[in-house]
């Protein structure tokens, strides 16, 4: 197999060598289940509580905060339903129309049941309310709570929560934030940011798949979705997945530093590679505001080019990028948020976002600005 | 598909598109190529959304996850191709559209015509490939007078009546490696290869309307419209009876009609526009000539003169011997049969052959006792 250039960190990141020693350790080790009294019991739930603590300190928030959850989803559920049971009838929770499907789909199941939800559409770069205007629509139209993502999965636009928050303050207004694409890129402080509920996933971030965590203040009462376990303190039921934990818990402790660190130089990477594609005349338009923009990715739209098309063509060409909305079939769907950019349907269709991760190579941007000219060509072809 | 810009169509490239369903055909189809060492690109194609039952159908999640794993076992990349917009205009609307106008559609023949040969051919080439291998019977093959489509060799499973609308510059970039294959020995060839298809029951339904008849699927479709009733009548103009709507009938439908009569009473005609839905005795649904318009060709640019031609009117029915007549628009045919023809329905497909060679078709318009 050709060497491939993987440019979709925002779909998952390869695992963190860290965390792939501390699995290993925890799958042979730890076998004992956290909740057991004996010491097999108790070596586990240290290692868990380990975890926590490396999380927690990664992320500004305390210890007793950190809820490990199967993933953002879960975690993005878990805060929805968070949210909904702590508002009384009548008050509304707000939320961006670009929010992942995690987040929209409980608000529109509770929207259906007569929850009133206040959509927030983007502008044309993907850029919401000043948070001042923000503070003053939620004023007048009784909202009490909001989920608002830190940075969008599929343009990169990052989300000032801090200033809302500041704008919010004294206003009762309970905040979300899906902070799985932010992580690792931006520096994020659950604390400084003053939300009260984060969502976060272990695999954007050199973790494994399958766990995430709900960071929570403790003023809120979770809502748990699965009943019948007292795990995490009665807010999520479930043997917890140790060696996944434990994963999660060095992806945050080595993976997050080193990351962050590397920020500079990915931007540097992926404004080399969008300069190339701006160079080499590709009919191509930067989607979402650069100036607010997560330093690793590129969402870009190819004028006259199905991005599905341009998708195979590019795996073909040994290079790995996402477009749109993968069905449940696997065929693409156009991107929720790249229409509520305002861009026309047939448009949308040909919109690919390159996500560079922080070992992305140089010598991997050149051969994928070497490769596509023709792919791109190619790809006009297609009806 | 000519040698076009090395850009587009790179020189080290010996790449192929094979269309897969999901189906038993389509995977020893890519096996037969992969086996034949060609850089292969799998593709199945999504023609609608969830289906309302999946199993006897293509293209559901089902036949794309049977697809996927063929695929994977073959080690070729597998993508899903979303054409539900395109299906849905091209095919149902028409499908639909044909039954509103009291005709007798052939989606199938759509299907080939929009979908596989002309989309699915416009993204074999988007993605460097040098033709499009599909899992029918038929054959391709190049003659000292050029390119000819020819009908499969397992006559029973023969598919070539279908494929008469694949444009005639395509088809030097289309291959149909199952065409000198019977059905069972595409079987054996599937087990040999292990392939998880390999048992896996045959579709016969019109794959949209899986999971009902399509009469049903056709009222269902219709029921949201305005009904237009009418009037059953005799070609001399009695009426005889009432109906909802002309959807419901075709030519040489015999049940179904709520006429009590001294004599069995067959549909001969529907017309749309005045609600009437002609019957009469079995006899007079013998037709000598029909026209046929919208034709493709494929061994001549068009017809030189009047032809000695074989007709298939149906799939699976026998051709029948049949001068044909090109008329001026240079798209249409008119058609004489040596011996009557019995339930010709204007929408369907009339197929020129001549031996195996499939000369053209076109799609009957107007029939002719």
């Amino acid at each position: 197999m050709q060497h491939r250039i993987y440019l979709d960190h925002n779909a998952t990141a390869p695992l963190h060598l860290a965390a792939l020693e501390a699995m290993q350790a925890a799958l042979v080790e730890l076998h004992g289940n956290p909740s057991s009294i004996h010491r097999d019991g108790q070596r586990a739930r240290a290692a868990v509580e380990e975890a926590r603590r490396e999380v927690a300190r990664a992320l500004g928030a305390s210890l007793t905060e950190v809820v490990f959850t199967s993933g953002a989803s879960e975690a993005n559920n878990l805060a929805v339903q968070t949210l909904h049971r702590a508002l009384p009838p009548g008050r509304a929770i707000a939320a961006s129309v670009v929010e992942h499907p995690s987040v929209l789909a409980p608000l529109r199941a509770l929207e259906a049941q007569g929850r009133r939800v206040v959509w927030l559409d983007v502008d044309p770069l993907g850029r919401l309310p000043a948070p001042d205007a923000l503070a003053a629509r939620f004023a007048h139209e009784d909202v009490g709570a909001a989920s608002l993502m830190l940075a969008n999965n599929e343009i990169g636009a990052c989300y000032d929560l801090a200033a809302l928050a500041g704008a919010l303050s004294g206003q009762g207004v309970w905040l979300h934030t899906d902070a799985t694409q932010a992580i690792g890129r931006i520096p994020v402080s659950f604390g400084a940011l003053g939300v009260h509920l984060l969502s976060l996933s272990g695999h954007k971030l050199g973790g494994p798949k399958g766990v995430g965590a709900l960071i929570a203040d403790p003023a809120l009462t979770l809502a748990p979705l699965l009943l019948g376990g007292h795990q995490e303190r009665g807010r999520r039921g479930g043997t917890e997945n140790v060696p996944a934990i434990v994963g999660l818990g060095a992806a945050a402790r080595v993976a997050i530093p080193e990351a962050l660190a590397a920020a500079p130089h990915l931007a540097a990477r992926r404004d080399r590679l969008w300069a190339g594609i701006q160079a080499a005349g590709l009919d191509a338009c930067r989607q979402g505001d650069p100036a607010a923009c997560l330093p690793n990715t590129l969402s870009v739209r190819f004028g006259g080019v199905d991005g599905e098309t341009l998708l195979m063509n590019l795996d073909l060409a040994g290079i790995s990028v996402s477009a749109g909305a993968a069905c449940s079939a696997g065929s693409l769907e156009p991107s929720h948020v790249v229409l509520a950019l305002g861009v026309p349907p047939e448009q949308a269709r040909g919109a690919v976002r390159f996500s560079l991760g922080p070992r992305t190579t140089d010598a991997e941007i050149d051969a994928t600005l070497d490769r596509l000219p023709a792919v791109v060509a190619r790809s006009r072809i297609a009806s | 598909m000519s040698a076009a810009d090395p850009l587009l169509t790179p020189e080290h490239l010996d790449r192929g598109v094979v269309a897969m369903s999901g189906g038993v055909d389509s995977s020893v189809t890519a096996a037969l190529l992969k086996a034949q060492g060609h850089e292969l690109v799998a593709i199945s194609m999504r023609l609608y959304e969830a289906p309302p039952r999946s199993d006897r159908s293509c293209c559901s999640p089902d036949d794309l996850f049977d697809a996927r794993s063929v695929a994977t076992r073959l080690d070729i990349p597998f993508y899903v191709a979303n054409y539900v917009d395109a299906f849905r205009e091209r095919v149902i609307d028409y499908f639909l559209d044909e039954y509103r106008r009291g005709r007798t559609p052939n989606p199938c023949v759509a299907c080939n015509n929009h979908l596989k040969f002309e989309v699915l051919l416009a993204r074999t080439r988007a993605l460097g490939g040098r033709w499009l291998a599909t899992g029918h019977y038929a054959r391709v093959e190049e003659g000292p007078e050029g390119w000819r489509l020819l009908r499969g060799a397992d006559t029973r499973k023969d598919q070539s009546y279908f494929l008469f609308g694949i444009p005639r510059d395509a088809l030097p970039a289309i291959r149909f490696p199952l065409g000198h294959l019977t059905k069972p020995e595409v079987r054996d060839l599937a087990e040999q290869h292990g392939l998880p298809t390999a048992a896996k029951a045959e579709s016969q339904e019109i794959c949209f309307v899986s999971g009902e008849d399509y009469s049903a699927f056709v009222k269902r479709k219709l029921a949201d419209e305005a009904p237009r009733p009418g009037t059953i009548e005799l070609e001399d103009g009695t009426v005889v009876g009432h109906h909802d709507g002309v959807h419901a009938f075709t030519v040489g439908q015999r049940r179904g009609l709520g006429v009590a009569w001294h004599e069995p009473l067959f549909v001969l005609g529907v017309d749309p526009r005045a609600a009437r839905v002609i019957v009469g005795p079995l006899q007079h649904l013998d037709i000598r000539a029909l026209r046929a318009e919208r034709c493709n060709w494929l061994s001549f640019e068009r017809p030189p003169g009047p032809l000695e031609v074989e007709v298939q009117l149906r799939y699976r029915s026998r051709p029948v011997p049949a001068l044909i007549t090109p008329l001026e628009d240079g798209q249409s045919v008119e058609v004489e049969f040596k011996e009557p023809q019995r339930a010709v329905a204007p929408g369907q497909a009339a197929v020129f052959y001549r031996g195996d060679e499939v000369l053209g078709g076109g799609t009957i318009e107007i029939t002719r006792r």
